[in-house]
């Protein structure tokens, strides 16, 4: 009965000329949107590439013209960026191992049933508040502040920790899913729960947690207002934050220009478009790698049943 | 809203046991019973609370006691005195402050339009891009579509703000300049007031539309394909398909979606406002977040800009707690 109704290949199915025009204004359209996403990327790294006459002449499409590597080469010598680079690479260290262990113990005994945590719905609420009620920008800072984390790289990391309510659900469901016979083995033979969590759990956590610590990472990247706001001098700050800096200030990049040799081949707007384009290229890197898992994820972390 | 999980092993188990005959089913009920059991009184609990401790305390520091710190906003803060020292209380002059301040008015009604566009066209773009996606024939198109109108996601708002700087600019930027082609003068996207909404909510949708898509697309997957079938039997175009079978089959999601973004009308985006706006458009671009910002850490006037913030919180809490309510209660949705 069922191969009665199974429809026949669609190359079989002669296409009628309206459906033929819509599909083709539906590729333009939508192969429109897309180059929308990626073509100011490409002018910003065509600005990067290009020598300041043309740049300032308004000439720079979507490819470099004169081409020149100077403004990278003024971007890797400045000292500013790389210790602003240093420092982001550094809060990611601390703070991506940090908020995986962090958040993979937190999840684990929020997602077992009230027959081994009891309490379990008193936790639930504690957390499920924060996400509620926040007491906002001052009071933080304020916390922030009394806590001593002001102007150390603790003040990216700690606080951080809790952006990781969201990340929580999405591993606590995922443990949830795994099947309950395995840990019920596990108990039978003398494990207890930190023993369930590293040797049954995670091991079969792989997507999730990759997932999250790709999301993790993103985040502390991009992230640039805690720089802003918790570090008083500039050498403490992220790279997101000098980013935001610079394109604040307008100011001239040449004064500050130590290597005489780069001056005629840089002005504002190249350089400016070589740092953007630093900043975003690690993005751009692990994007291929977080485009295989974060589908996955973010279906399951926000709309289920 | 917060509801206990159901337990899968109790209701396999029984199903399992009901298969064999009568005798030897309620002996393995027993035995399933006594394993049970032991396995309850067996596993110790106290780890479990040990793994919750760090958390607690991290989540009571920074996400609590700024809540208990909100008291700030009754008193005439002095930081030297710091947040649990003695302050002088001063009731709700800070708040009569802000209802009597010109602007306060103003940057209310910028939040709720802004934040009101933001989720109507961001509710409509992605679904209108994910019926159109899955009307692709081709899934290699189709993907290479999606991976590329994701990215911006991905990128903030600092390194899309510089790019939008640059390419926005109403002298040397590429937007004006292919405007001029065609016979538009240069448009100040972001020094005008008439365009500096219509810019926030267009580059929005730029970051966010392709993002937006993922779970409509989810959605669509999800639906039986089955009813596709009936309707092609029944005469249906594509057109009708979409109409009567797609839209319906995701409906659920559009709802949900909908509910939820109550608790966002007064959150207009500050990381967008923030690197995008400057004086100039602050009487159409200005929200509470930078209010709060601008008032409270900038002319460090701690008081009244937690008193903003305070109120932006308590508004929120209320809208957040009844979308939550209505998504619970009415569209089977669940958190933790």
């Amino acid at each position: 009965m069922a191969q009665l109704f199974n429809r026949r290949p669609a190359s079989r199915i002669k296409a009628s000329p309206a459906r033929i025009a819509f599909s083709i204004a539906n590729h333009i359209v939508l192969i429109l949107g897309a180059a929308l996403c990626l073509v100011p990327m490409i002018h910003i790294l065509a600005v990067s590439l290009s020598s300041p006459g043309p740049v300032a002449a308004q000439r720079v499409g979507l490819w470099p013209i004169g081409f020149t590597w100077s403004a990278y080469e003024w971007v890797v010598g400045n000292p500013d960026f790389l210790r602003a680079m240093g420092v982001s690479f550094l809060r990611i260290g601390l703070a991506v191992p940090m908020s995986l262990f962090f958040t993979v113990i937190t999840a684990y005994p929020l997602s077992k049933e009230k027959k081994y945590l009891r309490t379990r719905g008193a936790y639930v609420w504690f957390f499920f508040l924060t996400m509620l009620f926040s007491g906002g920008l001052i009071p933080s800072y304020m916390i922030v502040l009394a806590t001593g984390l002001i102007d150390t790289i603790w003040a990216l990391v700690i606080p951080a920790l809790t952006w990781q309510v969201f990340n929580m659900i999405l591993v606590l469901n995922f443990f949830r899913q795994l099947p309950k016979s395995l840990e019920e083995a596990a108990y039978v033979d003398g494990a207890g729960h930190w023993m369930v969590l590293f040797r049954v759990y995670l091991p079969l956590s792989k997507p999730v947690i990759a997932t999250i610590t790709l999301f993790t990472a993103v985040t502390h990247w991009n992230s640039w207002f805690d720089g802003m706001i918790y570090m008083n001098f500039p050498e403490n700050q992220p790279l997101s934050t000098y980013i935001r800096n610079i394109l604040q200030t307008l100011e001239d990049v040449r004064l500050t220009i130590q290597d005489v040799s780069l001056i005629e081949f840089l002005n504002n707007d190249t350089a400016r478009a070589a740092q953007i384009f630093v900043a975003a290229l690690p993005i751009i890197l692990v994007y291929p790698f977080l485009q295989r898992y974060f589908a996955k994820g973010i279906i399951l972390g926000s709309v289920k049943g | 809203m917060v509801r206990e999980p159901v337990s899968d092993s109790e209701s396999k188990s029984g199903g399992r046991a009901g298969a064999s005959s009568l005798v030897s089913s309620q002996v393995e009920m027993r035995r399933e019973l006594d394993r049970r059991r032991r396995v309850r009184n067996k596993v110790p609990e106290w780890p479990l609370h040990v793994m919750l401790i760090p958390a607690v305390a991290v989540i009571f520091i920074y996400s609590y006691l700024p809540m208990y710190g909100l008291r700030m906003a009754f008193q005439d803060f002095r930081v030297s005195r710091g947040l649990f020292g003695e302050q002088e209380f001063i009731g709700l002059d800070n708040f009569r402050f802000l209802f009597r301040m010109p602007n306060f008015l103003r940057v209310m009604g910028n939040t709720l339009w802004i934040a009101f566009l933001k989720i109507a066209f961001g509710l409509i773009a992605p679904l209108v891009v994910a019926l159109l996606l899955n009307e692709l024939s081709n899934q290699g198109v189709k993907r290479v579509i999606q991976t590329v109108i994701y990215l911006p996601h991905f990128l903030s708002w600092v390194i899309l703000g510089g790019i939008l700087v640059t390419i926005l600019s109403p002298s040397s930027g590429i937007v004006n300049q292919v405007l001029g082609w065609l016979g538009i003068g240069p448009i100040f996207f972001l020094g005008s007031n008439d365009w500096f909404v219509f810019t926030l909510v267009s580059t929005e949708l730029w970051k966010s539309t392709g993002w937006g898509t993922i779970l409509f697309l989810a959605a669509i997957a999800g639906i039986d394909p089955n009813l596709y079938e009936a309707a092609t039997i029944d005469g249906a175009g594509r057109f009708k398909q979409t109409l009567h079978v797609t839209i319906p089959g995701i409906i659920h999601v559009i709802a949900l979606l909908l509910v939820l973004s109550l608790g966002d009308i007064l959150n207009a985006g500050f990381d967008q406002v923030f690197n995008l706006y400057s004086p100039v458009v602050y009487e159409s671009g200005d929200i509470i977040d930078t209010l709060v910002y601008r008032v409270g850490l900038l002319n460090a006037q701690f008081s009244l800009g937690a008193a903003i913030g305070m109120f932006k919180s308590v508004v929120s809490l209320i809208l957040i707690s009844s979308s939550y309510f209505l998504a619970t209660r009415y569209l089977n949705y669940r958190i933790f």
